[in-house]
């Protein structure tokens, strides 16, 4: 097929995924979180409240757009808009699987393979603190500004440590194309463990790894690091002023960044699209006796059900858990399905991590956030390297 | 394969496309859609219903520049580290120790930075 229409199809399918995860990520958010607080969350729209982000865009599409008339109009209008195409922009170069081949095409599980794809990433998220910028300045309101100029400020900050964590995968791969840094992962070390970044020898990057989450959550503006938008004190600062679609593209923004920064986490130091443990021992079948367990699940709840209702909606979910996990057995599905599934499976429990971290911990304090990553974040990060690249000049073969 | 430079970035510059026309999608759409009624209360600056006492265009902190400043410093060095840290296997101990040596250069300046105060952001009056 010809490779610019290729590229269009992929691009089409990337986009229609990211947008539909990050609908649902906002869903997932209000569920786990509402579940910390022993709450319900959203139940109303739909089975569970699974038509939430649909009511929730309508709501917001529809609601009165204003700008106004003490802002500073083209930057007020540019903040969002760039706040959105920069969050988007960086998923073309992460990799989702290894070349595969269907219908006859054979093609590469990722938008492209560029061989600066680190910098480019990097690039893109140091960029996005214009966005932010931009909308605490042109906001011309005094919470904005303060929320702005800490916004920056803080992501500015935490770029450091992050962009320097990420040097430790580089120096054992020797790259800085992604999918030669997940391919550099492949295998096995001590026996039992994945010779993912984390764990390979002779430099394991497990600080660099949790240096790198940390200020992954200061980049995103995440709890425990949400001083840009502080709701008791800034009146959520940046974003005061916007409303309608504005209002929620600094949102969809903050969430297709907490994707980026979970896909760029898993590919550096979590392997990728690698599986747990290599496929002679059977790592192939993980993902079927996963569906096949819950659907089992399921259905012995469907059998014994708590409500009335359970009695049909459970055994049909127990179907459709049933049929994904035959799904998983088709050997030509498996080749794109399986890479796909320990992506998903990493990225969703860093995901987790972030949504479990909102739902745990207190807010620092500013000059806390401050010292807390020149201080302790940044030598850390140093240290860190310069460990890692003494040892592989000692040790690598 | 794609090898050559146009049909590696192809794809970018086709997402980069598709992340304007969403953003520009989302910014327009709050333009058209939904009624706009103005007044003079819902056009003034929100600061939790008080009436907002003169404009944001004030001054701020000088350590926000300071910041801004240090990062430039060091984020121009974490550069130079990145292409350090792709030929590294072939430099080994060597390349260790230049770099090091460079590294120790700029840490000579984040000490000076630390014990200056630049990195104190409570209350208390910078040590001279």
């Amino acid at each position: 097929m010809d490779f610019f229409v290729l590229s269009v199809l992929k691009a089409l399918v990337v986009a229609g995924a990211l947008m539909t995860s990050l609908a649902y990520l906002q869903w997932v958010e209000r569920k786990v979180i509402a579940h910390i607080q022993l709450r319900l969350g959203p139940y109303r729209v739909g089975p569970h409240g699974l038509l939430q982000p649909l009511a929730d865009v309508i709501k917001l599409a529809t609601k009165e757009g204003i700008v106004p008339s003490h802002v500073n109009k083209p930057f007020y209008l540019l903040a969002p808009f760039l706040a959105v195409s920069l969050a988007l922009t960086s998923i073309a170069v992460i990799p989702f699987g290894p070349e595969i081949e269907a219908f006859g095409v054979r093609t590469y599980m990722q938008l492209t393979d560029i061989n600066i794809g680190v910098l480019f990433l990097l690039a893109i998220s140091s960029l996005s603190v214009y966005a932010v910028t931009f909308a605490g300045w042109a906001s011309n309101n005094k919470y904005s500004l303060l929320g702005g100029l800490r916004a920056a400020a803080q992501m500015i900050s935490y770029e450091l440590p992050l962009a320097i964590a990420l040097a430790g995968p580089l120096l054992i791969a020797g790259s800085l194309s992604l999918r030669e840094i997940v391919e550099a992962q492949q295998g096995v070390t001590l026996g039992i463990l994945p010779r993912w970044m984390i764990f390979q020898p002779p430099a394991p990057q497990i600080f660099g790894f949790v240096i790198f989450l940390i200020a992954a959550f200061a980049e995103t503006n995440r709890v425990p690091f949400d001083l840009p938008e502080a709701e008791n004190e800034l009146v959520a600062g940046f974003h005061t002023e916007y409303s309608s679609l504005k209002f929620a593209s600094f949102f969809m923004a903050e969430y297709a960044n907490m994707i980026t920064m979970t896909a760029i986490t898993t590919t550096l130091f979590l392997g990728g699209w690698l599986p747990l443990f290599p496929a002679e021992y059977g790592s192939n079948f993980v993902p079927s006796i996963l569906f096949a367990l819950l659907a089992a699940a399921a259905l012995y709840h469907g059998l014994h059900p708590a409500r009335r209702k359970d009695r049909f909606s459970l055994p049909v979910v127990a179907l459709l858990l049933a049929a994904a996990a035959a799904l998983f057995l088709i050997p030509i599905v498996q080749t794109f399905l399986l890479p796909l599934f320990w992506f998903l499976a990493k990225a969703g429990a860093l995901m987790f991590l972030f949504i479990w971290v909102r739902g745990t911990m207190p807010r620092f304090r500013y000059d806390q956030l401050m010292s807390f990553a020149w201080k302790f974040m940044f030598p850390a990060a140093a240290v860190n390297l310069f460990a890692s690249a003494l040892l592989v000049a000692l040790f690598a073969r | 394969m794609p090898s050559s430079y146009p049909e590696q970035y192809f794809p970018i510059v086709l997402q980069i496309a598709i992340a304007m026309a969403i953003a520009g999608a989302m910014v327009a759409a709050s333009y058209l859609l939904g009624k706009r009624v103005r007044n003079p209360v819902k056009d003034s600056a929100y600061e939790s219903g008080m009436v907002p006492v003169g404009t944001a265009r004030e001054r701020f902190s000088v350590k926000f520049y300071l910041v801004a400043m240090i990062f430039i410093l060091f984020d121009v060095e974490v550069v130079f580290l990145y292409p350090w840290a792709v030929v590294y296997r072939d430099l080994g101990l060597y390349g260790f120790l230049v770099m090091f040596l460079f590294f120790d250069l700029v840490l000579w300046g984040f000490y000076y930075m630390w014990k200056k105060g630049v990195l104190d952001w409570s209350e208390e009056p910078p040590r001279s």
